[in-house]
């Protein structure tokens, strides 16, 4: 082959689809003639809530936004283009909701294309199965899996490798819009089918799912090229404020990652020892030497989530000198007064926790500083109360809320009131609560991802 | 004399690592810095478990990564990202204690 088809230039637009890109760079990307335009869409980082109630943690009108830039340009260009976590957390309600926006877009935007719709949606019964036979292993300081905690998840997703994407482009499709994925398979998948070393390109796809994060100065929202080579592989950035330096990619391979040399992915890890990273210019970076170690059990990542009851929260602050001096006595003798009106009531159970911001909202229980070496002249507290029930949880937040506020306390100068709330109402219901519990490794088999083809809008 | 990390280190941060761990980078302003730090062991278990209020059994790893002159390590989360009584979802505000480390400076 000669040298021009060795090279695979590849865009990514933006870390996450919806947190948006300036025009002008997705041009420049554009006017690099890429061969493929990719996106990951999702992230379990905003926490168990999205995955567990099948809603996105990104806006509808941004990822429209987003992915209008990119089907019009991959259409009329005869560019792939490949969307992996569709809907934030890539669960059928997530992808359908996806899903929903393509074909709108299609629609006014006269365009009409073929879609590989993959989903990663695990059926229980398979985990179940998975889970008796022991083919299912908890992740490093996770708990272990039982019957009772996959019965209780709302979605079970699995995230894809590179494979499910790859069968659906060797089909031709113009789209590929996936479910749970491993966010750097997005890029790879392509090159890789066409031959380029998967370590390289993995990598490479490590790196821009985060789009421009890894240049400096980084950011989240603005698009990145990664050129793809025999051996190496080339970072540029598409914004001329922005430069890829040896700094700023290897500091990028720390992120996130528990362990930079071994980063493991569906079917075996990245091995970064011998991994090296080189200043071509003043923006552009060469990597090489970054090997992918299939693992012995080809195994992928479950992740679920599960309901936890519901949550009302109330926030408010004190300026009061005296309370905040004796804040951690006032909160525990609060509580006790409270458990002793609710002892054995059950539209009351729940749980109530205080996040006193100004002393260890943050840290919680892990905050170093003394409450005696604090110095704020002011705090919030809110007051969280969590419960089987809506109805438990506006209770519980309801009665705690009153009672801090005319708690009685040693000392007490202030008699009017202890709390000043900046809203009326009070208390806010914030709906369901989720906790996450799959977070395993399951031995991956056949047809995990099944991939309906679809032809988007009418025919031109 | 004693001198603060934020005198030679450039990036102090923390972050999840998956919803159960959360990671701690610490970059050096040069890699001889890294080195120092490396050779003198000044990050460890003992330094960790005291900031941090956790048991040497809730730190995963310490890894000294050369390509970013950086020293890291991760823990156990407390409670998983997002489950109730969390403060955290993200944990990218879980590094300030690492910012009052001193050492000694023999060079």
């Amino acid at each position: 082959m000669s040298p021009n088809t060795k090279e695979m230039r590849i865009l990514s637009t933006t870390a996450i689809l919806g947190y948006g890109f300036p025009e002008e760079s997705f041009q420049r990307g554009l006017d690099r003639d890429p061969h493929l335009i990719a996106v990951d869409a999702g992230s379990t980082d905003p926490g168990p809530y999205y995955l567990g109630s099948g809603k996105s943690f990104t806006d509808r009108a941004f990822v429209k936004r987003d992915l209008t830039f990119m089907l019009k340009a991959g259409v009329e260009r005869k560019i792939p283009v490949v969307i992996g976590t569709a809907g934030g957390s890539g669960a059928a309600p997530h992808l359908a909701w996806c899903r929903a926006i393509i074909e709108e877009i299609a629609k006014e935007e006269n365009l009409s294309f073929t879609m590989a719709v993959i989903s990663a949606d695990i059926p229980k019964e398979k985990v179940y199965a998975a889970l008796d036979q022991g083919r299912i292993l908890p992740l490093h300081g996770v708990h272990d899996l039982t019957r009772e905690l996959v019965e209780q998840s709302t979605h079970v997703v699995a995230q894809m490798g590179m494979e499910p994407l790859q069968e659906a482009l060797k089909a031709g499709v113009d789209v590929v819009l996936a479910g749970r994925t491993y966010d750097p398979a997005v890029f790879a998948a392509l090159p890789v089918l066409r031959g380029f070393d998967p370590g390289l390109a993995l990598h490479l796809g490590k790196i821009l799912e985060c789009a421009a994060i890894a240049a400096t100065p980084g950011s989240g929202a603005d698009c990145a090229l990664g050129i793809l080579e025999e051996d190496s592989f080339i970072l540029e950035p598409l914004n001329p404020r922005r430069k890829f330096t040896c700094a700023s990619t290897a500091a990028h391979t720390l992120y996130e990652k528990t362990d930079p040399y071994h980063l493991p992915g569906p079917g075996g890890e990245l091995d970064l020892t011998e991994c090296t990273f080189t200043q071509i210019d003043e923006s552009r970076v060469r990597v090489a030497h970054t090997r992918f170690v299939p693992s012995e059990r080809d195994m992928v990542k479950l992740e679920g989530a599960r309901p936890a009851g519901f949550r009302t929260i109330s926030i408010a602050g004190t300026r009061d000198p005296v309370m905040i001096a004796g804040i951690d006595g006032i909160l525990e003798d609060v509580r006790g007064q409270v458990d002793a009106m609710r002892r054995g009531k059950a539209s009351m159970a729940g749980e109530v926790y205080f996040h006193v911001y100004g002393k260890n909202g943050v840290m919680g229980p892990l905050e170093p500083l003394a409450s005696q070496d604090m110095h704020s002249h002011e705090l919030s507290i809110i007051v969280e109360a969590v419960g089987p029930t809506k109805e438990a949880a506006d209770t519980l937040c309801s009665v705690t809320r009153s009672t801090l506020l005319h708690f009685g306390y040693e000392g007490r100068i202030s008699t009017a009131g202890n709390l000043a709330f900046p809203f009326s109402p009070s208390d806010i219901p914030m709906g369901e609560v989720f906790e996450f519990s799959l977070y395993h490794l399951m031995d991956r088999e056949p047809d995990m991802f099944p991939i309906e083809y679809v032809t988007v809008g009418g025919a031109k | 004399m004693k001198r603060n990390i934020t005198e030679v280190a450039h990036v102090i941060r923390s972050k999840n690592s998956g919803p159960f761990e959360i990671t701690f980078d610490i970059m050096f302003k040069t890699p001889e810095w890294f080195q120092f730090f490396v050779e003198k062991e000044i990050i460890n278990t003992a330094l960790i478990t005291s900031l941090y209020k956790v048991t040497p059994q809730d730190i995963l790893a310490v890894v000294h990564f050369k390509p970013a002159s950086a020293i890291k390590f991760t823990l156990k989360r407390r409670i998983p990202s997002g489950s109730p009584g969390e403060t955290d979802i993200y944990g990218a505000q879980q590094h300030a204690p690492l910012l009052s480390i001193t050492f000694d400076d023999l060079q």
